[in-house]
């Protein structure tokens, strides 16, 4: 029995070792890197482990929702995050990212002043923006009458069966919330009800063929629908299956999202971390990212070399139609909110309101 | 001797209470607790505004059963009936498709049933909408067949059927054949045969094949997000959203998934306890 006892700790111990990682063999330098899929321009990871040595265990989340769900229950074991805004905020209200030492990201002077204070980190403390975008409508030329310029085409009868709403409650009551003229980030109950009564109300009309996250991409390519809304980024991913495909950022305003780069409080390589956020922080980096993933880069002198970036890898002018969806002008960024992270209350209207929605 | 077996079995005893038993453990309490701790009955006081999901999930998955239960058994019965070539190859493409990841083959589904899917695409050839269209009088570009319960439906038999199919199989392939003569002698036609040999004999599969493709289909997510088009929410859409939603409400994800199991044990027990009396009945 003391022998099967032993046996048993032993197997046990080899099974915890396994599962943590073997953190024992000491030398090597690790920074743990959890983002979205297809999200990074791959050859950055192993330019960054052949320049430093510092291996990078590089893992995804779905959204921003289950990253919350994993840091929440323990499971991810993380030293670099890449939330959205009114996900940043939330995790910093609740004391669970680190402060930054900027002194180990030179690269952060590049990021662009716009990107910089916003709600979610007014100080600059925790973050370094990493990608930013707009929310808009995609549509196909072909299936419309005319081009579509308002949220009405999401509540529209006369689509009916041929949109795509999204499948996310924040989105999707932000749409509701623009198209009735309010502030997507309200807290007042009687208007997010009232947005809440247009979804429903349009749904049960029979206007949405389906509630969609990335079974998007193949819907919109293939022509099976007419109208969706979605990021730009993912739109220039479209676009390029489908040319019949429009994008536009509703004459109401949407959302402009900044996704950035935390560290967490108790991350076990702060160092490696700051060193794998400087080095992504960098041009070269954030010009990689932009070919490769059609999100915008906060980093200025990026953003300014991508189109002359483009002619010399592609031997082609950028259509700077397409560069100004990816990278929205001033004017069209002056008419979008930043989402903030709303009260726990509110939270759970939005999400009583969303289960009866789909019940 | 059989403490000998008992000593081998501690692995398997540590493995089932770590990955079966405290799992269990931790859906109770999170079930019985408030958002900051402490006992509550609240999250289970919601659980009649979920009525309809309840009832929508196994009502889907009654009818995935019941479509795998019907193709599944005469499938099973003939490849039994063939010979030993004939249900290698049988096997190998039944299996073939498991080889694939579950959600790239319901991802292609996707492509096949879309409104310009390859099916309406195939119609559209062979003039099936336009015929359709004259003799209704309607004025339809494609078939609505995604997107709807029977999308869901036809999900949960392609991914579960080869779970209903190798249960039946391998219990009928093992009977024994001498039964069957012996029925032949006592001057059973084939029809009698089967309904009075074959089939109470090989209940035992058809239980377990039940039970495999019900309890995945009541639960599943995926599908009914692909090919249900998410307007209509099931079970395991309901659960999940408490997890990774927008308001993170572990506490009543796992309530109600304490009641989708307890259900789901109490469906499992009747059909158990009415496939013992079947057997005994049999016997005599």
């Amino acid at each position: 029995m003391k022998k099967t006892l032993a046996l048993v700790l032993a197997m046990m111990m080899a099974a915890t070792m396994l599962l943590t990682g073997c953190g024992s063999s000491g030398e090597e330098r690790v920074v743990n890197v959890c983002s979205w899929g297809e999200y990074i321009d791959e050859d950055l990871i192993y330019q960054f482990e052949e320049e430093t040595g510092i291996k990078v265990n590089y893992q995804t989340a779905e959204s921003n929702e289950a990253l919350y769900s994993l840091l929440k229950t323990g499971a991810g074991d993380y030293d670099v995050i890449v939330p959205s805004d009114y996900m940043i905020g939330r995790l910093i209200a609740e004391d669970m990212l680190a402060e930054l030492n900027y002194d180990n990201i030179p690269n952060y002077a590049k990021i662009g002043d716009q990107y910089k204070g916003l709600s979610f980190d007014p100080d600059n403390k925790y973050t370094v923006p990493y990608t930013w975008g707009t929310l808009g409508i995609i549509y196909n030329t072909t299936m419309v009458d005319a081009p579509i310029t308002s949220w009405d085409a999401m509540f529209d009868e006369k689509y009916a069966g041929q949109v795509l709403m999204i499948r996310n409650s924040r989105d999707a009551l932000a749409a509701a919330l623009l198209n009735l003229g309010y502030d997507i980030n309200t807290t007042d109950e009687a208007q997010i009800r009232e947005a809440y009564q247009l979804l429903s109300g349009a749904k049960n009309a029979g206007v949405y063929q389906a509630f969609v996250m990335d079974e998007v991409f193949q819907k919109m390519e293939g022509g099976n629908a007419a109208i969706a809304m979605y990021y730009a980024g993912d739109y220039l991913t479209m676009l390029e299956n489908n040319p019949d495909l429009a994008y536009v950022v509703p004459e109401e305003g949407s959302n402009w999202f900044v996704d950035a780069m935390c560290v967490l409080k108790d991350a076990q390589h702060k160092t490696e971390a700051e060193e794998w956020i400087n080095f992504i922080a960098g041009t070269d980096a954030c010009l990689a990212n932009m070919d490769y993933i059609w999100y915008a880069s906060p980093n200025t002198e990026a953003l300014e070399q991508y189109p002359a970036y483009y002619q010399e890898t592609y031997g082609e002018a950028l259509d700077m139609g397409l560069y100004e969806i990816m990278a929205a002008p001033q004017e069209v960024r002056d008419r979008c909110a930043l989402y903030e992270n709303l009260p726990a209350e509110t939270l759970t209207l939005y999400n009583d309101l969303w289960t009866e929605l789909g019940i | 001797m059989k403490n000998k077996l008992s000593h081998f079995a501690i692995p398997y005893v540590i493995w089932m209470a770590l990955f079966v038993v405290v799992p269990i453990i931790m859906v109770v309490l999170y079930a019985f607790s408030a958002a900051g701790g402490g006992f509550t009955l609240a999250n289970f006081a919601r659980m009649g505004t979920y009525a309809v999901v309840f009832l929508r999930s196994f009502k889907l998955a009654l009818i995935a059963t019941a479509v795998c239960l019907l193709i599944g058994y005469p499938v099973s019965y003939m490849m039994s009936k063939e010979g030993p070539q004939f249900q290698r190859l049988a096997m190998v493409l039944i299996m073939l498709p498991m080889w694939m990841n579950f959600l790239l083959r319901t991802y292609s589904w996707m492509s096949i049933l879309e409104n310009n899917g390859l099916l309406n695409q195939l119609f559209q050839k062979i003039g099936l909408i336009a015929l359709y269209n004259q003799v209704f009088g309607t004025d339809l570009q494609y078939f609505r067949l995604i997107n709807t319960q029977g999308a869901v439906v036809l999900g949960m038999v392609y991914n579960y059927l080869p779970f209903m199919i190798l249960p039946i199989y391998s219990v009928i392939i093992k009977l024994d054949r001498s039964l069957i003569e012996a029925a032949r002698d006592l001057g059973a036609n084939t029809f009698n045969v089967f309904r009075r040999v074959i089939l109470p004999l090989s209940l035992p599969g058809v239980l377990s094949g039940i039970t495999m493709v019900f309890v995945p289909s009541v639960s599943t997510f995926a599908i009914s997000k692909m090919l249900g088009g998410g307007t209509e929410m099931m079970l395991g859409d309901l659960i999940e959203q408490q997890f990774l939603g927008g308001a993170y409400n572990p506490q009543l994800g796992a309530a109600i998934s304490l009641v989708m199991m307890v259900i789901v044990v109490v469906c499992m027990w009747v059909m158990n306890r009415f496939g013992e009396g079947e057997e005994q009945a049999v016997m005599m």
